[in-house]
C-alpha cells in the first residue's frame, strides 16, 4: 500500500510517501512496522497523540482497520483556514 | 456549492461579488477571508502551506455539503490556497448565502471551525531567526464542539 507522511512526519522520516509491503491489520500494527525500521521512524511516530492518520483519505483512527485500504497517511494535526 | 483548492492567489472581490449576484431568496451573504499573520513584533518572512492532495478537497466538500444540509443554505463557496504567502497574503475565503443572517453566519463559523482542524492543510512559519510548524490549537479542538 501507499504510505503517505506530511508536514514535520515527512521532514522526520525524510520521505513523502513509500510503497509498504504489509500484512499489518490495524493501522496501529502498521505503525509498530514502521517503527521497527529505523530510528527516523521510531522518532516520527513516538507520541501517537501528536499524529493523526487517515486511511484512503478519510481521517480515522489508529485502531482502524487496514483490510483493502489502498493509502494510508499520517500528519500532525491539521492547521488549515 | 463551490470548493477550490489552488496555488494562486483569488480575487476576494470579485468572487464575493459573483456569488452575492443575482439571489432574488436569499436575504443575507457573509463572508469570511484569512490573511496571513505577521508575528508578534513583526519578522515573518513567508509562511507555506502544504496540504493532501485528493484529501483537502474531498475533506472540504464534505463539510461544505455539510453546512448547506443543516442552515438550508442557497449557496455556499470555499477557496483555500497552498503554497508560499506572504504577510497580508489572503489565504482562504468563505462566502455563505441563506434567505436570513443568522443561518448565513452560523454555516460561515461552523465552515471556519471545521476546515480549521478537520481539512489537510499544514502551516509553516519562516522568518530569518527560525522555520516551524504552526501547532495546532486547543481552542480549534474546543471550538468543534459547539456544533
Amino acid at each position: 500500500m501507499d504510505v503517505l507522511y506530511f508536514a514535520w512526519v515527512r521532514e522526520r522520516i525524510g520521505l513523502p510517501r513509500e510503497k509498504v509491503e504489509t500484512e499489518a491489520a490495524t493501522v496501529a500494527a502498521l505503525v509498530d512496522e514502521l517503527r521497527a525500521r529505523e530510528d527516523r521512524y521510531a522518532a516520527a511516530f513516538e507520541d501517537l497523540s501528536a499524529l493523526r492518520v487517515a486511511v484512503d483519505q478519510e481521517l480515522t483512527d489508529f485502531d482502524a482497520p487496514l483490510a483493502g485500504a489502498r493509502e494510508v497517511a499520517f500528519f500532525p494535526p491539521m492547521t488549515g483556514g | 456549492m463551490r470548493v477550490v483548492v489552488q496555488e494562486a492567489p483569488f480575487d476576494f472581490g470579485a468572487e464575493a461579488a459573483v456569488f452575492a449576484a443575482g439571489r432574488h431568496d436569499m436575504g443575507a451573504v457573509v463572508t469570511f477571508t484569512g490573511i496571513v499573520r505577521d508575528l508578534q513584533g513583526g519578522g515573518l518572512e513567508a509562511m507555506e502551506i502544504e496540504h493532501y492532495p485528493g484529501m483537502t478537497e474531498k475533506a472540504l466538500e464534505k463539510i461544505t455539503k455539510e453546512a448547506v444540509d443543516r442552515w438550508s443554505l442557497g449557496d455556499a463557496l470555499v477557496i483555500h490556497r497552498y503554497g508560499r504567502m506572504e504577510p497580508g497574503d489572503q489565504i482562504m475565503m468563505v462566502a455563505t448565502a441563506a434567505p436570513h443572517r443568522k443561518d448565513a453566519f452560523e454555516a460561515a463559523e461552523f465552515l471556519m471551525d471545521y476546515l480549521k482542524s478537520r481539512a489537510p492543510f499544514w502551516k509553516k512559519e519562516f522568518s530569518a531567526e527560525s522555520k516551524s510548524w504552526v501547532a495546532a490549537r486547543n481552542e480549534d479542538e474546543d471550538a468543534l464542539r459547539r456544533w
